[in-house]
């Protein structure tokens, strides 16, 4: 059950930022930087961070769907960014993605049931009528009826559209799907459909899901573990209860006092940071958070903090948090 | 509750937008009071007209849409029949609004400084020595650091936090009675929301203003606010203190709307479902809103709420409900 | 209702009673709605009545044989809009020259986005040199003003209506590969693309499924404005006889001819054509502003 799926290491993504009269490469955004992680048969890995954290560019890299700089990934040991042609084509059908926006994921000029079996199309089912078939029977697994294939995307609601891309990605019978903030997008109502749909679905068919999202609350409800992510590095990873009752990381804790609880009388103390995330343009040299740390001091500014095991995969990268020394 | 202690009230406010495909009935007759120094929370889905209410208190409805019966009563007047010059001597300076997206309310070509500046030329006719100064007192109290440098800035040189913040400077400008906060920290990351959060919570205690906060959140309705109206489909559902929405919620919705949301260090096995999605507000049901998506309707098997459109009415001290089953 | 549970129900997505309505539906629903692009519509379709029924309704050589008896005759019941120089009547020239106006606007507009259109898809999903290439020479094109290139081109081919047609088809088909460009970029950047991508479906056929019909709506746009100048390009290329030539009525040409005659107080000679030139170029350009506010707002429920 502990095999590994996906193995992610040393996933860098640098964009280019262009200017100047003649557009010339002028500085890197460093988006991912060094991240390594893996994700097991079966699980579900969260992966939490603000906007600019590289959250979505890691997502997205892992598919090959955008060139990373460097690092490599593996999927059931197969290299991702090594495949060509055919290769890459036939991992289309083991890793799939739900997106954000359940408005510009769907192409609006074509009836969804045409969009849910695109892929198979692509990978040559030839039949009109399979396909068709095909795209009932996974409208139904999402909880809609096969009279809704015909339709357009304008003529759904949020909630209904995101459950067509879930659809979508279904269709190819995926082992791994990459879950890119599949909620934050909709009204608490029909988030609560949603996540509900994708754990049935992920016990259903044996999925790994890497889920990415910003909110903390929702990621609890859905990983079993979950990795933290700031400006573009791995700051903290460990199974999510471990993670939720013991958050080792100066980061990971002010994310979590920060987040407002549905609890009136909840008195909690909130650590409120201080300042704004660094832009990833020129990130601070040192440990990365350390311009907003509460606890930061002068080793931070200068050594970067490596993400090392606390124990029990509780992975940290803070030099405060120093894993018990070694017995001999 | 006296008229005297009420700062604003609301009494079935209908606001309908009149598009091509038909009426929009965005509000839908709403009743609400705030009261002097209190923090009113407005909450509900999108679409359930919690921002159009807010704007129709403002009077900045455009076209397609207009109020089109209801009154909004604000210090003995009612703001609805106000002429629009009267109602620029209470706009920006008496109520005043803050929005989701800060960025885009501030106008690019110009350095912050002129911006608030404006607010105090117009309604405060405070020479520009004066003001300038009073700008970066301003600033610094909604905790902009060296102030003086920042009032020179363009709004595209500000963070989503900071231009929120230069807003809450502009709209505290004057000393309103009223702050009317849409959706202040949604497009905001949690650890600036917190900040937000804090420095409003702040602000509150230290002046008398009053805020209507709008949002979708019931965790920042649950750390911000002592009173709290749920809005589903144009209408209030239920209205009452923020400790007993949370401790006993009445109305299906916000029972249903609680159990939804996924709360930290809570878990559970599957959230609450509130099945379908909001109504068609051209094409409402006959009767309650929430009634195709009620699960006590099914289980009580009541036949009145698909007919008869319920009250919104008091069952308690300071606790109204809109449903048949408290009838 | 009765037989499931709540749960259940829960589980699914509420139904949609509405009728199916296409994207191409709804906007010809609002189109139909829309004032300008009523008229512009009226205009045109009275224009390709005309150019449909004048051969059937007046034989060939009614519009080519002269009769100087006639010759520029006021309008009068025999004569409506009067007579030319040779003698021939100009509301049978002019019925029989909408055939020529508005075939060459819409064939060679059409020859143009097509070639344009392929252009720019390809520049914007390539990128790189060949994007740089293309584009540059796109820019070239542009740098010169349209009507003399298009003299240029059909000074050096030799004046004739298909080397005119050619001529206009030329100087337009930059601006259908530069919207083309843009539009296959802009559109790049959507999740529905990348989802397509991360399907495993090849570039050519995202081209072809999703982009290319979402660049349509300003593509149409920009192909009804663009039959307005072509006629009136076809018509300039006619009045200095590097169009059509006699004995064939075209617009332009029979301004050309006219024109000489206004002193003599021939105005019919003259108004007529160049109403006629007004009128179509009205309703093509109305239809199209029409078309561009009804396509313009995106497609939300």
């Amino acid at each position: 059950m502990t095999e590994n799926l996906l193995e992610v290491r040393n996933l860098t993504k640098y964009f280019p930022v262009y200017g100047g009269v003649l557009r010339r490469v002028q500085g890197w955004v460093k988006a991912v930087d060094n991240v390594s992680f893996t994700v097991r048969r079966g699980e579900c890995l969260g992966l939490v961070g603000e906007s600019g954290c590289g959250k979505t560019t890691v997502g997205r890299a892992v598919l090959k769907l955008i060139p990373a700089t460097s690092g490599q990934v593996l999927f059931e040991g197969r290299d991702v960014f090594s495949l060509q042609g055919p290769d890459l084509k036939a991992l289309r059908h083991d890793m799939q993605i739900v997106f954000q926006d359940p408005y510009s994921s769907l192409d609006p000029r074509m009836p969804i049931g045409e969009s849910i079996a695109e892929g198979l199309k692509a990978h040559g089912m030839r039949s009109a009528r399979q396909r068709q078939e095909a795209a009932t029977e996974m409208l139904r697994k999402v909880g809609l009826e096969a009279y809704h294939a015909r339709r357009y995307p304008h003529e759904f609601s949020g909630g209904q559209r995101q459950r067509i891309g879930i659809a979508r990605a279904l269709a190819m019978q995926p082992k791994f799907i990459v879950c890119d903030e599949p909620v934050s997008a909709l009204d608490v109502s029909i988030q609560a459909q949603v996540l509900n749909i994708l754990r049935d679905l992920q016990q259903d068919f044996n999925l790994t899901y890497l889920f990415i999202a910003h909110n903390l609350s929702v990621v609890e409800h859905i990983s079993d573990r979950v990795a933290v992510m700031y400006l573009g590095k791995l700051v903290e990873m460990a199974d999510r209860e471990t993670l939720y009752r013991s958050p080792q990381h100066p980061y990971t804790q002010a994310l979590m006092s920060a987040i407002p609880i549905p609890e009136p009388d909840l008195k909690r103390e909130h650590i409120v940071l201080g300042g704004e995330v660094p832009s990833p343009l020129r990130p601070p040299a040192g440990c990365r958070f350390h311009t907003r740390c509460p606890l930061a001091f002068d080793r931070c500014r200068t050594e970067e903090p490596p993400l090392l095991d606390l124990g029990n995969e509780h992975m940290v990268a803070c030099h405060l948090r120093q894993p018990p020394p070694i017995d001999a | 509750m006296t008229q005297t202690d009420n700062l604003l009230q609301v009494k079935d406010l209908k606001t309908y937008f009149f598009t091509e495909d038909g009426i929009v009935h965005a509000v839908d007759g709403v009743d609400f009071s705030v009261k002097r120094g209190e923090i009113l929370g407005l909450v509900g889905e999108s679409g359930c007209g919690k921002s159009v209410t807010s704007h129709s208190i403002m009077r900045l409805i455009g076209q397609p849409g207009k109020i089109i019966g209801g009154e909004i009563w604000f210090d003995g007047k009612d703001l609805v029949q106000l002429s629009e010059r009267e109602l620029r001597q209470i706009r920006g300076n008496r109520i005043s609004m803050i929005f989701q997206q800060p960025t885009s309310c501030l106008n690019p070509v110009f350095q912050v400084k002129d911006q608030v500046l404006e607010v105090l030329q117009i309604h405060q006719q405070m020479d520009r020595q004066h003001g300038t100064a009073r700008v970066h007192e301003l600033l610094k109290m909604v905790g902009i650091s060296d102030p003086e440098r920042r009032a020179k800035a363009y709004p595209h040189e500000l963070s989503g936090g900071m231009a929120q913040r230069v807003m809450i400077a502009m709209g505290l400008a004057c000393t309103p009675e009223l702050l009317i906060a849409d959706e202040p920290t949604t497009a905001l990351d949690v650890t600036i929301q917190a900040q937000i959060l804090e420095l409003m919570r702040n602000l509150y205690r230290n002046t008398n203003t009053a805020i209507i906060l709008i949002t979708h959140d019931l965790g920042v309705v649950a750390d911000m606010c002592q009173r709290v109206a749920v809005m589903y489909a144009g209408k209030i559902v239920e209205q009452t203190d923020v400790r007993r929405l949370f401790r006993e919620p009445k109305h299906p919705y916000t029972q249903g709307l609680i159990g939804a949301v996924p709360v930290l260090g809570v878990v559970k096995d599957r959230l609450e479902v509130i099945p379908g999605s909001v109504p068609n507000l051209i094409d409402l049901p006959r009767g309650c809103r929430f009634a195709p998506r009620c699960r006590a309707r099914l289980e009580r098997g009541l036949t009145i709420c698909a007919e008869e459109e319920p009250a919104l009415r008091p069952i308690g001290l300071d606790h109204a409900v809109r449903c048949w089953l408290y009838e | 209702m009765n037989d499931i549970t709540f749960d259940e129900i829960s589980q699914r997505a509420e139904a949609i009673t509405t009728p199916v309505r296409s994207p191409w539906a709804v906007v010809l629903r609002r189109l139909a709605r829309h004032r300008s692009a009523q008229m512009g519509s009226v205009l045109i379709l009275f224009f390709v009545l005309v150019a449909v029924l004048a051969p059937i309704v007046y034989p060939y050589n009614a519009i080519v044989d002269s009769n100087p008896v006639n010759r520029l005759k006021p309008p009068s019941a025999a004569h409506l809009f009067g007579t030319d120089s040779l003698g021939r009547d100009i509301l049978v020239r002019i019925a029989h020259g909408a055939r020529i106006s508005l075939g060459v606007g819409v064939l060679s507009v059409l020859l143009a986005a097509v070639v344009g259109v392929l252009l720019g898809l390809i520049a914007g999903q390539a990128g790189g040199w060949l994007d740089n290439l293309l584009m540059r020479g796109m820019d070239i094109l542009m740098a010169v003003p349209d009507l003399l290139l298009a003299i240029v081109i059909v000074a050096i081919r030799g004046p004739g209506l298909g080397n005119a047609l050619l001529a206009i088809s030329v100087v337009t088909v930059p601006g259908y590969a530069r919207l083309a460009r843009s539009m296959a970029i802009s559109l790049r950047e959507n999740d529905f693309i990348m989802a397509a991508r991360s399907l495993g479906v090849s570039t050519s056929e995202i081209l072809r499924t999703h982009i290319l019909p979402n660049s349509l709506s300003p593509i149409i746009v920009q192909f009804t404005l663009g039959v307005a100048s072509a006629i009136l390009e076809m018509a300039a290329l006619g009045f200095l006889g590097l169009g059509q030539q006699p004995p064939w009525p075209e617009w332009g040409a029979m301004l050309s001819d006219s024109a000489k005659f206004l002193g003599a107080g021939a105005w019919w000679a003259l108004t007529f054509p160049g109403l006629a030139i007004m009128l179509s170029v009205l309703g093509f350009n109305l239809l199209g502003d029409g078309l561009r506010d009804v396509l313009d707002p995106r497609l939300k429920r």
